[in-house]
C-alpha cells in the first residue's frame, strides 16, 4: 500500500488549518489588524512547524530523551570534520543520514553507513543534493553507529477523533510499523491519554506494558516515555514518535530516530522560530508572508483573491471545475485577505497574486458577511490605482464576483469605475468559468 | 423552535469590554439577542455602552449568571486566555458556550475539553474557532451576521464561517431554522453528529445542510451517523478537491485513522450514507431547494 499518500499528513493539517482561518479575520479592528495579521502569517501559511530529524533530536536532548551522538553537517567537509571528532572519540563508525521532511529516504538511499571520516565525506557528498520525493537534500545528520538489539514503536499524538491525545506503542518498531499495523494490529497498543492528568511514571509503564516491550528494556523504555510526554506537553507537539526506539546489546534504550510537528496556534508561547526552514519556503511565499498574507502557491493559472478560508478553498474548487472545459485551467493559489480588504491589503494581494508569472487571470470572490462589498469595491479600485503609482500597472484581466452585504452599491462603485481590466460577473460559478475562460485565451506574462 | 439558541436565551459575553466583545455585543443586540452581561475581572461593577444600551460588567461567570439569570456565554477573550475563560465557565456550568475565539493552541482546546467530560458535560461547548449560532428572528450568539436570512426550516451545520454566510445567502428565501457554525479546529466541542442530532429531532427543521472541509474524519463519522440515525433529508458541501496533496512525515495518523482526510473521501462516505452532495456552493444550494420542494 502506497503509505505515503494515504496518511493524515501535514500538508492537509495546513490545509485544515487555512480552512480555520475563517471568522475572526474579516472582523478585527483596524487597531488589531496587524496583530491577527502576525497571528494569520504563523498559524496559516505553511509548513506547519514539522520538524527535521536533527530538531527533533534536539528537543529530545533538551528533555533528556537518550539519543545517540550526532551532529548536523551542510557540507561533505562539515561531515568529514564531525567524523574526525566522533573518531577522536572512540565512534569513528557513523551514518550520514539525509534530512528531508518525507518518509521513504533509507530506500531511497538517503542513509548510509560509513567508517572514517574520508568515508563520511564521500558519502555525505552522494546524499547533499540528492532528490527524495521531491525534497532536496540540503543537510545530513552525522550520528554514530548504534548496535541495535530490538527495535520498538513509542508514539504520542493528537487524537482528533477522541478529542484527547493518545500514546501509540510497539514491540514491533522500525520502517514496517505501518505494515505491522494492518497485518498484525494486535500488536500495536493505542493508549488514550488524559490531558489532564498526562503521564507519570505509573501511565509510563502502562503505555510500556501494553506495547508489550520486554522487561529487559521496559523501565528505561517508560522513562523515556515519560521524558517524552513532558516534551510532546511543554513544546505543545501534535506528533512526538520515536521509530525505532532501540534496545542495545548493552542493555540502553535510545531514540534513534524521531518525528516531531509542533502546533503553530501555540507559537505565541513558544520559540518556534528557530525551527523555520527557509529552504523549503515558495519566494512568493515568503513575500506574501512579509506582508502578512495568508497566501499559498498552487501550480495554475487562475490567482485568487477571496475572503474567508471555507470560501476560498471552495473557490479554488469551482475554478478547478469550470477550469476543466477549458483544457484543464487551475488555480494559481490559496489567498484569505479576510474581510478587512482596504485598498493596501488588495493591492498587496494583488501585487503577490500577480508576481507569479504563471498567473493569466485574477478571481476576486468575496461574500460580504460583516464586511460590507462597498468598501471591498472601493478597496479594488484604490488598489488598482495604487499599484499604477507604484509603475506596477495591472495587465491582466481580474473578474470580480461581489455578493451578500452592499452587494449593490459594490457593483455600482466598480462600474462607475470603469477600469479596462476589471469585469464584474453576478455569481460565483459564472465567475469562475469567466476567469478561467480568460485565462485559457489570454498568454502568459513575457510571453 | 430552533436548536441549542432560541429567544428565551440570555447571553452573557466573556470579554465584553474588548473591541471584538464590544462590536459583536452591540451586534448581537441590534438582532434582538438578549444580551444581559459580560465579564471582565478587571472591570467588575461597571457598564459598557453597547448601541446606547448600558450593559452591566461581572468579575466571573457565575456572578452573571446569578445577576442576570444568563444561560449562554459567546467567548471573545484573546487566545492567550481563551482556555481560563472556557474553564471558568465550565466551572459556572453554563449550560452553552460558544468559543469564537480562533488561534487556540489545542493542547489547550483538549484540556478544556477534557475538563467538560470530567464535568459531566453540563456545558455545551460550541467551537472554538467558529461564527457561533443564529437562530433568525430568534437569537443571535456570536458574529454569523443577523440580517442575512430570515426564519425558515432550513438546518445548516458548518466547519467554515464565510460558507456559512454564502449558503444562508443563496438560500434567504427559504429560510434558517438555525445555523451553527461549529469551527474547523482539530478538536472542537459540538460536531456535526451533535447537530444532525438536534436537527433531527427539531419539529421546525426540515432538511439539513452539512458543510464540511478537509482534514480529520469527522465528516466521514457524520456519514455513519446519518446513515442509522437521520431521517429528514440532508444535503452536503465540501471544500478542498484542489488541495493538494501533502508529503507524510511519521506513522502514527495511519495507525490510528483509516481515512485519508481527503474531500473525494469525505463526499464518497455522504454519499454512500445516501446524502446529495453539490460539487460547488450553488450546486448545493439548489439541492436543496430540491429537498425542500419535494417534501
Amino acid at each position: 500500500m502506497p503509505v505515503e499518500s494515504q496518511l493524515t499528513s501535514p500538508a492537509l493539517a495546513a490545509w485544515a488549518a487555512l480552512a480555520d482561518g475563517h471568522g475572526l479575520g474579516c472582523l478585527w479592528t483596524p487597531r488589531l489588524t496587524r496583530r491577527a495579521a502576525r497571528r494569520k502569517q504563523r498559524t496559516e501559511i505553511g509548513p506547519p512547524v514539522d520538524l527535521f530529524e536533527y530538531q527533533a533530536k534536539e528537543l529530545f536532548a533538551e528533555y533528556g530523551v537518550p539519543v545517540p551522538k550526532d551532529k548536523v553537517a551542510d557540507t561533505p567537509e562539515e561531515a568529514r570534520e564531525i567524523t574526525t571528532v566522533f573518531a577522536a572519540e572512540g565512534t569513528p563508525q557513523v551514518v550520514v543520514k539525509a534530512q528531508v521532511k518525507t518518509g521513504g529516504r533509507g530506500k531511497a538511499g538517503g542513509v548510509k553507513l560509513a567508517d572514517g571520516p574520508a568515508d563520511a565525506y564521500e558519502k555525505a557528498q552522494r546524499i547533499i543534493g540528492m532528490d527524495i520525493k521531491g525534497h532536496t537534500v540540503h543537510k545530513v545528520l552525522i550520528a554514530e553507529a548504534t548496535d541495535i538489539k530490538s527495535e520498538y514503536y513509542l508514539s504520542f499524538l493528537l487524537d482528533r477523533a477522541n478529542r484527547t491525545f493518545m500514546s501509540i506503542c510497539s514491540v514491533e518498531g522500525g520502517v514496517e510499523i505501518e505494515e505491522v499495523a494492518h497485518s498484525n494490529p494486535d500488536a500495536i497498543a493505542r493508549v488514550p491519554v488524559s490531558p489532564l492528568t498526562g503521564v507519570d511514571h505509573e501511565k509510563a509503564l502502562e503505555i510500556i506494558t501494553a506495547g508489550r516491550i520486554p522487561d529487559e528494556a521496559a523501565e528505561q523504555a517508560a522513562l523515556l516515555a515519560e521524558r517524552l510526554w513532558a516534551m510532546f506537553t511543554d513544546e505543545d507537539a501534535t506528533l512526538a514518535e520515536v521509530n525505532p526506539m532501540v534496545l542495545t546489546p548493552d542493555g540502553r534504550v535510545l531514540a534513534l530516530d524521531g518525528k516531531v510537528t509542533l502546533d503553530d496556534n501555540a507559537a505565541f508561547r513558544q520559540d518556534h522560530e528557530r525551527f523555520a526552514d527557509a529552504s523549503a519556503t515558495d519566494p512568493i511565499e515568503a513575500r506574501a508572508k512579509e506582508k502578512h498574507l495568508n497566501y499559498v502557491k498552487l501550480e495554475g493559472e487562475v490567482g485568487i483573491i477571496g475572503n474567508g478560508a471555507g470560501l476560498v478553498m471552495s473557490t479554488l474548487d469551482v475554478v478547478a471545475y469550470a477550469g476543466e472545459a477549458f483544457g484543464g485551467i487551475r488555480p494559481a493559489n490559496f489567498l484569505d485577505i479576510g474581510g478587512g480588504a482596504s485598498a493596501e491589503v488588495m493591492a498587496n494581494g494583488l501585487e503577490i497574486v500577480l508576481s507569479d508569472p504563471a498567473v493569466r487571470s485574477v478571481f476576486v470572490n468575496v461574500f460580504g458577511g460583516i464586511t460590507a462589498c462597498d468598501a471591498v469595491a472601493n478597496g479594488i479600485v484604490s488598489a488598482l490605482g495604487l499599484l499604477a503609482s507604484r509603475g506596477e500597472e495591472v495587465d491582466r484581466p481580474i473578474v470580480v464576483r461581489l455578493d451578500g452585504n452592499k452587494a449593490a452599491e459594490g457593483r455600482a462603485i466598480l462600474t462607475e469605475a470603469n477600469l479596462p481590466v476589471v469585469e464584474q460577473v453576478d455569481t460565483m460559478d459564472g465567475a469562475a468559468r469567466r476567469a478561467a475562460e480568460l485565462a485559457a485565451v489570454a498568454p502568459a506574462k513575457g510571453a | 423552535m430552533a436548536i441549542f439558541l432560541t429567544a428565551e436565551n440570555r447571553i452573557l459575553v466573556q470579554g465584553i469590554t474588548g473591541s471584538e466583545g464590544r462590536k459583536h455585543g452591540a451586534r448581537m443586540l441590534a438582532a434582538g439577542t438578549k444580551v444581559v452581561g459580560g465579564t471582565n475581572p478587571r472591570k467588575a461593577g461597571q457598564t459598557v455602552e453597547l448601541n446606547g444600551t448600558e450593559v452591566p460588567v461581572f468579575g466571573t461567570v457565575a456572578e452573571t449568571m446569578a445577576a442576570t439569570g444568563a444561560d449562554v456565554s459567546v467567548v471573545f477573550v484573546p487566545e492567550t486566555g481563551t482556555k481560563s475563560a472556557v474553564l471558568e465557565a465550565i466551572d459556572a456550568e453554563i449550560p452553552l458556550c460558544i468559543v469564537i475565539t480562533e488561534g487556540i493552541p489545542v493542547h489547550d482546546t483538549a484540556e478544556f475539553w477534557a475538563y467538560a467530560c470530567e464535568k459531566g458535560n453540563k456545558t455545551r461547548i460550541v467551537g472554538p474557532n467558529c461564527p457561533g449560532i443564529a437562530s433568525p428572528g430568534k437569537s443571535n450568539a456570536g458574529i454569523i451576521p443577523a440580517d442575512i436570512t430570515s426564519e425558515g426550516r432550513i438546518g445548516l451545520v458548518s466547519k467554515s464561517g464565510t460558507l456559512t454566510y454564502q449558503m444562508m445567502y443563496e438560500l434567504r428565501d427559504i429560510g434558517f431554522s438555525t445555523a451553527v457554525g461549529i469551527g474547523g479546529d482539530p478538536i472542537i466541542g459540538t460536531t456535526h453528529i451533535d447537530c444532525l442530532r438536534a436537527f433531527q429531532d427539531d419539529p421546525e427543521t426540515a432538511a439539513v445542510v452539512m458543510i464540511g472541509e478537509i482534514g480529520g474524519d469527522a465528516e466521514e463519522r457524520a456519514a455513519a451517523f446519518i446513515e442509522q440515525n437521520v431521517t429528514k433529508p440532508v444535503v452536503g458541501y465540501v471544500a478542498g478537491f484542489t488541495a493538494p496533496e501533502g508529503k507524510t512525515m511519521g506513522h502514527a495518523g495511519a495507525i490510528i485513522s483509516g481515512s485519508s482526510g481527503t474531500a473525494q473521501a469525505k463526499k464518497e462516505a455522504l454519499e454512500k450514507a445516501g446524502v446529495r452532495v453539490g460539487k460547488t456552493p450553488s450546486e448545493t444550494a439548489a439541492l436543496v431547494r430540491e429537498v425542500i420542494r419535494t417534501l
